[in-house]
């Protein structure tokens, strides 16, 4: 840490000699392959070199890099996640009502450039994530980088994104510390976390179930896994007095639970509290009643996985469950926004979007809304832009970025299983029991232990 | 949590677990001890038989013909490597045989990736062996035990055809020196690529007969190879009994340390390996000098 640190103080104190001598700025800018003519004369005298700035803006296109998972353990999420980014930067481009809703003062493009997308396979996997980011940031001088679909990836794409000065938004991540301990300035999330997704669903969870409950849960081994499971455990232990019988913890990518399954078998616990994510989830739940433990056991979800209950492929299983979520498409019924984006996912892709879909969606309008404000592409401004916390609307009503930690205040949405009976359509897997309103849920922004970091 | 209940479950699901292993380690360990050749495209093998089980679940919708199939697929598959690949190694060194069938194995799994994408597919357990069965206050799914037993028949099988016919004695001789098997008249090569098919199967079959429980990625081996590694390694390479207790005392070492902490479990199978290392480097079963 210290030595990264101290390189990254360097390389800020060759930026502000160049910038204060106005010389050697091709040479300090990325990789020195910033030629001087590239840069548009107007910025320049302001705002010097810093990360793909100017380099990725001068020309008639900008670029956004995204790794997502295309393949392994969230390769389904990764992929309508993919979607939903790839419909944004089509409204973007062409000026879609929907987006000007979102970021009014979106015309065409993002300040009349077209925005691009290149997209790399991350498997879920931090390594390939960062390596394929730093080649967009190279090859493609990508001015905004994203997704992860797995905290230990968006994690990491913080960390990068602050060291190369190149912007960040996350793709689906939950765990507490993207914008807790490891949040970053160059870094900004939309979507709901452990914590938030704890503080909706709790209260949900102790008025259906009541106290003094037995809860199993399992636990996959990183960053998301951890602090998704910590979140919801000091809810329900401080508030319902539910005790925490065992924790099951797993790696990503497992595909037998048969020993995890028979320890929690065997704990008396009353309800499993599921954290595994993605074909983690769908295996765990699978071999879960292939054991006899559900539906014996009353399942619960705290972070809802798009596609979990045609994964799972026993709606039986999902009754009744009580999940924590982002988005679900029924919310079209209370905000036009939603109706709006579920139209146009629809129309393009033949299907209803899911979670991660709207998050990518709304991650690149929220971006192109502090582009925009911010009036011009270097960094600093637009990431000064996003902590102005302008109230914006969303496909779930009104939201704004906190400044203090970069985490998006927007609602947590609380979904329950649809009997079999009960589905109306082949993908009307959940009913909307309630929209949680995101201020009263999110922690201090130092809480925990968020420090964002300087701007160049 | 170490009740008898779960004390008991869990020596049950290292079981079941084990068999598994000791099947697809069996493959792994004959082909070596036969050819000299360890096998890296093992995995690759396990991975491939679930796809081909796959095919041909999608095609006739029954699981024993998906099994059938998909093993015969693989006997085929592993001859034709033996006969394209493999058999151009013998005389080169061990570096070498590694390296190629590494490659293979990246080739084969990227192919299969190719053909039917990164996404997960599933072949159901036969209507029969759905659900649960009551084992005295022991509930446990009925397809896994329908697996153990198909792993126990499988291994018992193998036993036979190496133990009890004049292939196995030409295989077991082979092993100790081919030299002689080849000046006796018999055609070496032939029997090398006949060995190199059966345990390609064993390997494919493993693949299939597991494909119920876990579902399948074309990543669905990697992990498997590495624990096949360790048990031919507790075991003694190139002994098929040596991978048969081998695959046992693993299941059972991952299950029991999954009693206590998950977390260490894949540690505490290479705890295990060092200390046979240590205390008796040709492994359990194995005999000094074979290579």
């Amino acid at each position: 840490m210290k030595n990264s640190n101290s390189s990254s103080f360097s390389r800020r104190a060759v930026l502000r000699q160049a910038a204060a001598t106005g010389a050697g700025i091709g040479a300090a800018s990325f990789g020195g392959l910033a030629p001087l003519g590239l840069m548009s004369p107007a910025w320049a005298e302001n705002h010097p070199p810093i990360g793909t700035y100017p380099a990725g803006s001068s020309g008639p296109a900008v670029t956004i890099g995204a790794a997502v998972p295309r393949t392994g353990t969230y390769a389904v999420q990764g992929e309508d996640e993919l979607k939903g980014m790839q419909l944004a930067v089509e409204h973007i481009n062409s000026g879609h009502e929907l987006i000007k809703k979102i970021s009014p003062k979106t015309t065409k493009g993002v300040l009349g450039k077209e925005v691009k997308i290149v997209v790399a396979d991350s498997a879920a996997n931090p390594n390939n994530a960062v390596q394929a980011q730093q080649r967009f940031i190279s090859e493609n001088k990508v001015i905004l980088m994203t997704g992860s679909t797995s905290s230990a990836v968006a994690v990491a794409l913080n960390k990068l994104a602050q060291r190369e000065h190149v912007m960040y938004v996350t793709g689906i991540s939950g765990s507490n510390d993207t914008t807790g301990k490891d949040c970053v300035r160059y870094g900004f999330r939309q979507d709901f976390y452990g914590q938030t997704a704890a503080a909706a669903l709790g209260p949900v969870l102790l008025k259906a179930f009541g106290k003094d409950k037995k809860a199993a849960y399992m636990t996959p081994d990183y960053t998301y896994g951890h602090t998704v499971t910590k979140s919801m455990d000091d809810y329900l232990s401080k508030n319902g007095g539910w005790k925490m019988v065992t924790n099951q913890i797993s790696k990503l990518g497992s595909t037998d639970y048969s020993s995890f399954l028979t320890n929690i078998a065997n704990s008396g616990a009353e309800f499993l509290i599921n954290v595994n994510w993605g074909q983690d989830a769908v295996l765990s739940i699978q071999q879960a009643k292939q054991f006899g433990i559900l539906p014996k056991m009353k399942l619960v979800v705290p972070y809802q996985i798009p596609f979990l209950a045609p994964g799972v492929g026993d709606q039986t299983l999902l009754e009744g469950v009580y999940a924590a979520t982002d988005f679900w498409w029924t919310l079209e019924d209370k905000y036009p926004l939603a109706k709006m984006f579920v139209e146009a996912f629809e129309k393009k892709y033949n299907a209803k979007p899911e979670w991660g879909a709207n998050n990518g969606y709304m991650s690149f309008a929220l971006w192109a809304d502090a582009v925009e404000n911010a009036g011009n592409f270097y960094p600093p401004d637009i990431i000064k832009s996003y902590e102005a916390g302008r109230k914006l609307q969303s496909t779930v009503g009104e939201v704004y970025f906190r400044g203090a930690d970069h985490q998006l205040v927007r609602p947590v949405v609380i979904v329950r299983g649809k009997s079999p009976g009960e589905m109306k359509n082949k993908e009307d897997f959940w009913t909307v029991t309630e929209v949680v309103p995101g201020e009263g849920l999110m922690q201090k922004p130092d809480e925990f232990g968020c420090n964002l970091g300087d701007y160049t | 949590m170490i009740t008898w209940a779960n004390f008991i479950a869990q020596l049950f699901n290292g079981l079941a677990l084990g068999a598994l292993l000791a099947l697809i380690s069996a493959g792994l360990t004959i082909i070596y001890g036969t050819l000299g050749v360890l096998n890296l495209a093992h995995g690759a093998m396990f991975m491939l038989g679930g796809y081909a089980g796959f095919v041909v679940f999608q095609l006739t919708g029954s699981f024993v013909l998906a099994v059938a199939g998909g093993s015969l697929f693989l006997v085929l598959v592993g001859g034709i490597i033996e006969l394209v690949i493999i058999r151009h190694f013998y005389g080169r060194p061990p570096e070498d045989q590694l390296l190629v069938t590494f490659g293979l194995g990246i080739v084969i799994v990227e192919l299969v990736r190719f053909g039917f994408g990164g996404l997960t597919r599933i072949v159901p357990p036969p209507g029969w062996a759905l659900g649960v069965t009551q084992l005295g206050f022991l509930i446990y799914p009925t397809y896994r035990l329908v697996e153990l037993g198909i792993a126990a028949v499988s291994l018992t099988l193998l036993y036979i055809v190496l133990y009890r016919t004049r292939l196995g004695m030409i295989v077991r001789a082979g092993i100790e020196d081919s030299v002689m098997v080849g000046m006796l008249g018999i055609n070496v090569y032939r029997v090398f690529m006949v060995v190199f098919g059966i345990g390609a199967m064993a390997a494919g079959f493993a693949g299939i007969v597991n494909t119920p429980v876990v579902s399948l990625t074309p990543d669905v081996g990697e992990s498997i190879l590495v624990r096949a590694f360790v048990v031919i390694v507790i075991g003694g390479v190139g002994s098929f009994p040596g991978a048969v207790l081998g695959g046992l005392i693993a299941g059972e070492i991952y299950s029991l340390t999954s009693m206590i902490d998950p977390a260490y479990s894949d540690a505490m199978l290479f705890v295990a390996m060092t200390i046979v290392l240590l205390v008796r480097p040709q492994g359990l079963l194995g005999t000094r000098g074979r290579e």
